[in-house]
C-alpha cells in the first residue's frame, strides 16, 4: 500500500504544479513578428493628429489614445520599447501661457434637461493646469514628437519652440527643432504624418488666407503667421523630402501617411450650404425682394449713366428665386463692375464651417433681414409707387450675404485640392523611393464619409458629434478613429515590412465626451 | 487492486470532461476525497448533505463532521486575432460544511448540517477586455439544513428535511465598453447584498439490497435567492442629462439569482472487506438560470441572457481500509458544464471539467479521525463568446480563449460516540 501512497503523492505534486497555460500564447515569443523591422525605439512625427489633439485641446486621455502609442502597444508584442509621450497635467486642455490668453479648454458635448444635445462647449469643471512655460524635456525627448498645429516647414524650424508652445514645453533647446530632436533620439522606426496643416489653416478660416501654389511665393518665412496659407507645393515637396532624409538617415525604417481630403472633415459638412429652409410664402416674398433689387440695381445703375440695357444685363443677376423648400445661401463675393452688390447664390458644392453662427443663420444671415422698414419699401413697390434712393438702400442693406471667413467656395476648394494632390503625390513617391511603409489615411476618410466603416458595435462615420469618427472639433479624430488608423499602419507595415501584429478593436475605444459641466 | 486504483485515476483522462455553473461539489472532506461521491455511501454525518436517509444506518449514535477547504482557482483569457489576454487573481475560497447527527433510537435519527453548496469568486484585472462583462464577482450561499432520517426496514430508509439559505452576492463590471469620465475612468457599476434568505428542502431514500449493495437517491429542491432592495453603486459616469445616463451615487437593485434542484442517484459495493466502490450520477437542473435581470433604482435595467442548460455529472470513488487506523480513497468525475456555447460569460468561465480526487483518513483515537482531501478539476481550453451583449441594439460577443483550473486541498475532523 506504500506503494499506492507515493502515487497518490506524485499526484499531488503534479497536479498543484498544473497552472493553466494555452498550447498557443499570445503574450509568447514567435506567435507575433516584428518581420524586417525594428520597433525598439519608435518616434512619431506629427502634427496634433499624432500628437492625440482631439476636442480642440490637447489633454492627456487624448494622448493615451493617439494612434502611436496605440501603435507601440502593438508593437511593444514583437519588441518595442518604452514610448514615451509629453503628457499635458490634466484632462481639462487649455495651456497657460504667460503674457497672453490661455488655449482653449477642451470641448464636451452638452445635453439639455430634456436629455438633447444642445451641442459642444468648453469644458468648465476643472481650471487648466498645463503651464507652457514649464519645459518638461528632462533630457530625453519624447517618443512622440508630435506637435498640434506643426507644418511640413516648421518641423525643421529652428527656434520653432517659441513660436508654438505645444513644442515649446517639451523642446530639447530653445533652438531645436522637432526633426532635429526627433532624429536625436535615433530611432530604429519612425511614422511621419505632416501636412494637413499646409492646407487645413486656409480651409478652416474659409480661405481668408494666401494660396501659394497661385502666389508663387516660395518663402514659408513669409506665410501667414496665423497659418491661415496654402504651402506652396515645391515648398512642400523640398521640406517632406528633406524630412525623410534626415529620418532614414541612420536606416531606420518607417511608415508615412498621406493627407486626407480635409473637406470631407465635419467641420465642414455638418451645416448644410442649402439650410435656407423657406415656407411658400416666404419664398415668394423673398423672390419678390430680389425682384425689387434687380429693379432698384437696374435704376441706380441707368442713374449713373450705364445704357439701360446693359443696366438690366447686370442686375438680372440678382433676380434670384427661392423656392418652397431648401434654398442655398448667399455668399458675399467681391464688389466689382459687374457684380456691384457683391455677393450671389452659393453653389452647391460650396461649405459653410462649422463655426459660422447657426444663430445668425436663423435670423437672416445668408439672405435677407426683413425689417419693418425693408417691409414698408416692399408694399411701396408692390404698390406701384417709386422708391427714394434712402429706400433702395434701405432694401440693398437688407441683404446679409454670408463672409468668406464663413464658406469654402469654389475656387478655394480648387486650391485645396490642387495643393493635396500634389503634397500626396510627393508623400507617395518620397514613399516608394525609400522603401517605406504607406498608409493611405485618405481613402479610410473617404469611406468613413461615404457610408462608414463597420465595427464589431456598429459603423464609424464622419457625421458630426454622433458618427463616432470625429471628435467635437470636427476635424480631429475620436479615440476610435485613432484605433482605425492604428489598425490601417499595421495593414501598411505588414506589405512593405511583413509585421505580423494583431490589429486592436475600435469598439473598445471611445468616442465623443459628454459632460454638461460647463459654465 | 493496486491496478485498479491507477486504472481509475489515470485510464479515464482521456474522456471528454465536464463542471458545472457556479455550483461548488466540496460537501465533505471524506466524500471529496471519492470523487464527491456519497449518496450510497454510509459513512459519516456528510450523509446530511449527500442523503440524510442513510443517517439511521450509521453505527454511532453521534457523529460529527466538520471540513473546509481552499480552493484556488484560476482562469486564463486570451484573444489571438487581438493580442490579448488576462489571467483572473482570485482569492482563495474557503467553503466550510458541519454536519452532525444523533440517532434518537433504532429506526429515527436526526442531524443538522451547514454548507455550502453555491458560490462563485473570479477576480478579472479591472478594465480588462471583458469588463463590460464582469469585472469581479463574489457569490456564496451558505446552506443551513436541519434532517430526519427514519429507518423503515433494514432494507429501506427515508430522509429529507427544510434547507434554510442565506446568500450574499458582489459584482462590479463596467458600464459599457467605453465610457468614462473626463478623466478617464471607465463607468462602472457594483451591486452588493447579503442576507439574501429562503428556503428550500430535500429528501431522499436508501435501498440496502444486501449488506454490501446500496442504493440511494437524494433530490435537493431548487431555491430562488431573490435580491430586493440591494446596494448598487454607480461609479464615474459622466456628468450629464444625455439620456440613458445614470447619475453617480447609490441606489438600490432587486435580481434573481436560481441555486437550481439537483438530483443524486448512485450506489456503494463494499466489494472486499478493505474495499468499497461508489458510483454517483447528478443531475442539475440548470434549465431555470434563464437569464440574470438587474432592475436599478435609478431606472436602469441591466438584461443578462443565461441560457444554461440541463447538466450531469458522473462521480466515480473508491476507498481501501489500509489499517484499522488509516482509511485511502480516491475518485473521478466528469462534470458536465450548463454554460452553452455563445453565452460563456466571463463572470462563470466553466466549460466542461473532470475532476480527480485523493485523500485519507487517520484515526487518532477510535472516536476521532482526521480527514484530509484534495481534488484537481481539469479544463481543456476552449473556444468560446458571450453573444448576447449588445451597444446600440447591436450584438457585440466578447469571446477567445479560455482555460481554467481549479484545485483544492482540504481537512476535516470526523467524531463519533
Amino acid at each position: 500500500m506504500k506503494n499506492n501512497i507515493k502515487y497518490l503523492a506524485i499526484l499531488a505534486i503534479g497536479l498543484v504544479a498544473c497552472e493553466p497555460e494555452f498550447d498557443n500564447p499570445v503574450d509568447e515569443a514567435g506567435v507575433y513578428t516584428s518581420g524586417e523591422a525594428d520597433f525598439s525605439n519608435f518616434v512619431a512625427v506629427g502634427n496634433s493628429l499624432t500628437a492625440g489633439f482631439a476636442d480642440g485641446a490637447l489633454y492627456i486621455t487624448g494622448q493615451e489614445n493617439s494612434y502611436p502609442n496605440i501603435l507601440s502597444q502593438q508593437f511593444a508584442l514583437v519588441g518595442g520599447g518604452e514610448f514615451t509621450q509629453p503628457l499635458m497635467s490634466d484632462n481639462t486642455g487649455g495651456l497657460l501661457i504667460p503674457g497672453a490668453d490661455a488655449l482653449s479648454n477642451r470641448l464636451v458635448l452638452v445635453f439639455d434637461e430634456n436629455g438633447v444635445p444642445v451641442g459642444p462647449v468648453e469644458y468648465t469643471g476643472a481650471q487648466p493646469t498645463t503651464d507652457a512655460a514649464n519645459n518638461i524635456n528632462t533630457g530625453d525627448s519624447f517618443n512622440n514628437m508630435g506637435v498640434p498645429g506643426a507644418r511640413v516647414y516648421h518641423l525643421g524650424f529652428e527656434g520653432y519652440g517659441a513660436l508654438n508652445p505645444y513644442f515649446g514645453r517639451f523642446a530639447s533647446s530653445a533652438s531645436a527643432t522637432i526633426i532635429g530632436d526627433a532624429i536625436a533620439q535615433d530611432p530604429t522606426f519612425f511614422s511621419l504624418w505632416i501636412g494637413n496643416n499646409d492646407i487645413l489653416g486656409y480651409a478652416t478660416s474659409g480661405g481668408v488666407g494666401a494660396d501659394h501654389n497661385e502666389t508663387g511665393n516660395i518663402d514659408p518665412s513669409t506665410y501667414s503667421v496665423q497659418g491661415l496659407d496654402i504651402t506652396n507645393n515645391n515648398v512642400f515637396a523640398g521640406a517632406y523630402s528633406q524630412l525623410i532624409a534626415g529620418l532614414t538617415s541612420n536606416g531606420a525604417k518607417g511608415v508615412v501617411l498621406n493627407l486626407p481630403d480635409v473637406t470631407s472633415l465635419p467641420f465642414f459638412t455638418t451645416v448644410p450650404n442649402n439650410a435656407l429652409v423657406l415656407d411658400a410664402a416666404t419664398a415668394g416674398s423673398l423672390t419678390g425682394f430680389f425682384q425689387a433689387v434687380t429693379g432698384i440695381v437696374t435704376a441706380q445703375l441707368a442713374g449713373a449713366g450705364v445704357p439701360i440695357a446693359d443696366a438690366q444685363q447686370i442686375a438680372s443677376q440678382y433676380l434670384i428665386e427661392f423656392n418652397e423648400g431648401p434654398n442655398l445661401f448667399l455668399l458675399k463675393t467681391e464688389v466689382t463692375a459687374t457684380n456691384p452688390l457683391g455677393f450671389r447664390q452659393m453653389t452647391a458644392d460650396e461649405l459653410l464651417l462649422l463655426t459660422i453662427n447657426s444663430g445668425a443663420l436663423a435670423q437672416g444671415y445668408g439672405s435677407v433681414v426683413l425689417t419693418p422698414e425693408v417691409l414698408q419699401v416692399l408694399g411701396l413697390l408692390q404698390a406701384g409707387g417709386t422708391p427714394t434712393p434712402e429706400q433702395g438702400l434701405t432694401v440693398i442693406n437688407a441683404i446679409s450675404a454670408i463672409e468668406d471667413g464663413d464658406v469654402l467656395d469654389s475656387a478655394e476648394l480648387a486650391a485645396v485640392s490642387t495643393a493635396r494632390s500634389s503634397y500626396n503625390s510627393t508623400i507617395k513617391a518620397l514613399a516608394t523611393a525609400n522603401g517605406l511603409a504607406f498608409y493611405d489615411v485618405a481613402r479610410d476618410l473617404v469611406q468613413a464619409a461615404n457610408g462608414g466603416i463597420p465595427f464589431d458595435g456598429g459603423v464609424i462615420t464622419s457625421t458630426f458629434a454622433s458618427g463616432g469618427g470625429f471628435s467635437l472639433d470636427g476635424v480631429h479624430p475620436t479615440p476610435r478613429a485613432h484605433a482605425l488608423v492604428t489598425n490601417g499602419i499595421l495593414d501598411a507595415v505588414k506589405t512593405t515590412y511583413g509585421v505580423i501584429l494583431p490589429s486592436v478593436n475600435p469598439g473598445e475605444y471611445g468616442t465623443v465626451t459628454v459632460s454638461n459641466e460647463v459654465n | 487492486m493496486k491496478k485498479l486504483l491507477l486504472l481509475v485515476l489515470f485510464a479515464l483522462v482521456t474522456l471528454v470532461t465536464y463542471a458545472g455553473g457556479y455550483r461548488v461539489s466540496v460537501q465533505g472532506q471524506r466524500a471529496m476525497a471519492m470523487g464527491h461521491t456519497g449518496v450510497a455511501v454510509v459513512n459519516s454525518a456528510e450523509l446530511v448533505f449527500f442523503n440524510p436517509a442513510g443517517l439511521v444506518y450509521l453505527e454511532n449514535k453521534l457523529n460529527i463532521s466538520a471540513g473546509v477547504s481552499g480552493i484556488f482557482t484560476d482562469v486564463i483569457y486570451q484573444n489571438s486575432d487581438l493580442g490579448i489576454s488576462s489571467e483572473t487573481d482570485n482569492s482563495v475560497g474557503t467553503p466550510l460544511n458541519l454536519y452532525g447527527s444523533y440517532k434518537v433510537n433504532d429506526w429515527l435519527a436526526i442531524g443538522l448540517g451547514v454548507y455550502t453548496p453555491y458560490g462563485s469568486e473570479v477576480t478579472w484585472p479591472t478594465d480588462w477586455a471583458g469588463s463590460h462583462l464582469v469585472n469581479n464577482i463574489d457569490l456564496a450561499a451558505i446552506y443551513i439544513q436541519p434532517v430526519v432520517s427514519v429507518k423503515l426496514s433494514d432494507h429501506f430508509s427515508i430522509g429529507g428535511g427544510p434547507i434554510f439559505v442565506t446568500g450574499s452576492v458582489n459584482f462590479n463590471r463596467n458600464a459599457n465598453r467605453t465610457t468614462t469620465d473626463i478623466d478617464g475612468n471607465r463607468s462602472n457599476i457594483t451591486v452588493d447584498d447579503s442576507g439574501v434568505n429562503n428556503w428550500g428542502w430535500s429528501v431522499s431514500a436508501m435501498f440496502n439490497p444486501t449488506e454490501n449493495f446500496r442504493l440511494g437517491f437524494n433530490y435537493r429542491s431548487e431555491i430562488i435567492l431573490e435580491a430586493e432592495g440591494g446596494e448598487a453603486t454607480f461609479s464615474n459616469f459622466p456628468v450629464t442629462t444625455a439620456p440613458n445616463a445614470p447619475q453617480n451615487g447609490t441606489t438600490t437593485f432587486s435580481a434573481e439569482l436560481p441555486l437550481p434542484a439537483e438530483l443524486s442517484i448512485g450506489l456503494s459495493y463494499q466489494f472486499h472487506k478493505k474495499w468499497l466502490f461508489a458510483f454517483d450520477y447528478n443531475r442539475q437542473f440548470w434549465d431555470v438560470y434563464e437569464s440574470l435581470d438587474l432592475q436599478f433604482g435609478n431606472g436602469a435595467t441591466s438584461i443578462n441572457p443565461r441560457n444554461y442548460k440541463n447538466s450531469s455529472a458522473y462521480r466515480f470513488g473508491l476507498q481501501y481500509d489500509a489499517t484499522s487506523k488509516i482509511s485511502l480513497r480516491a475518485g473521478y468525475y466528469i462534470d458536465e458544464s450548463p454554460v452553452q456555447p455563445g453565452f460563456f460569460a466571463p463572470e462563470t468561465p466553466r466549460n466542461d471539467s473532470q475532476g480527480f480526487t485523493g485523500g485519507l483518513s487517520f484515526a487518532i483515537t477510535p472516536k476521532l479521525a482526521i480527514d484530509a482531501s484534495f481534488f484537481y478539476l481539469r479544463f481543456e481550453e476552449i473556444d468560446e463568446s458571450y453573444d448576447s451583449y449588445q451597444e446600440n441594439g447591436q450584438d457585440v460577443p466578447f469571446g477567445g480563449t479560455y482555460k481554467s483550473s481549479a484545485f483544492a486541498p482540504g481537512l476535516g475532523l470526523t467524531y463519533k460516540l
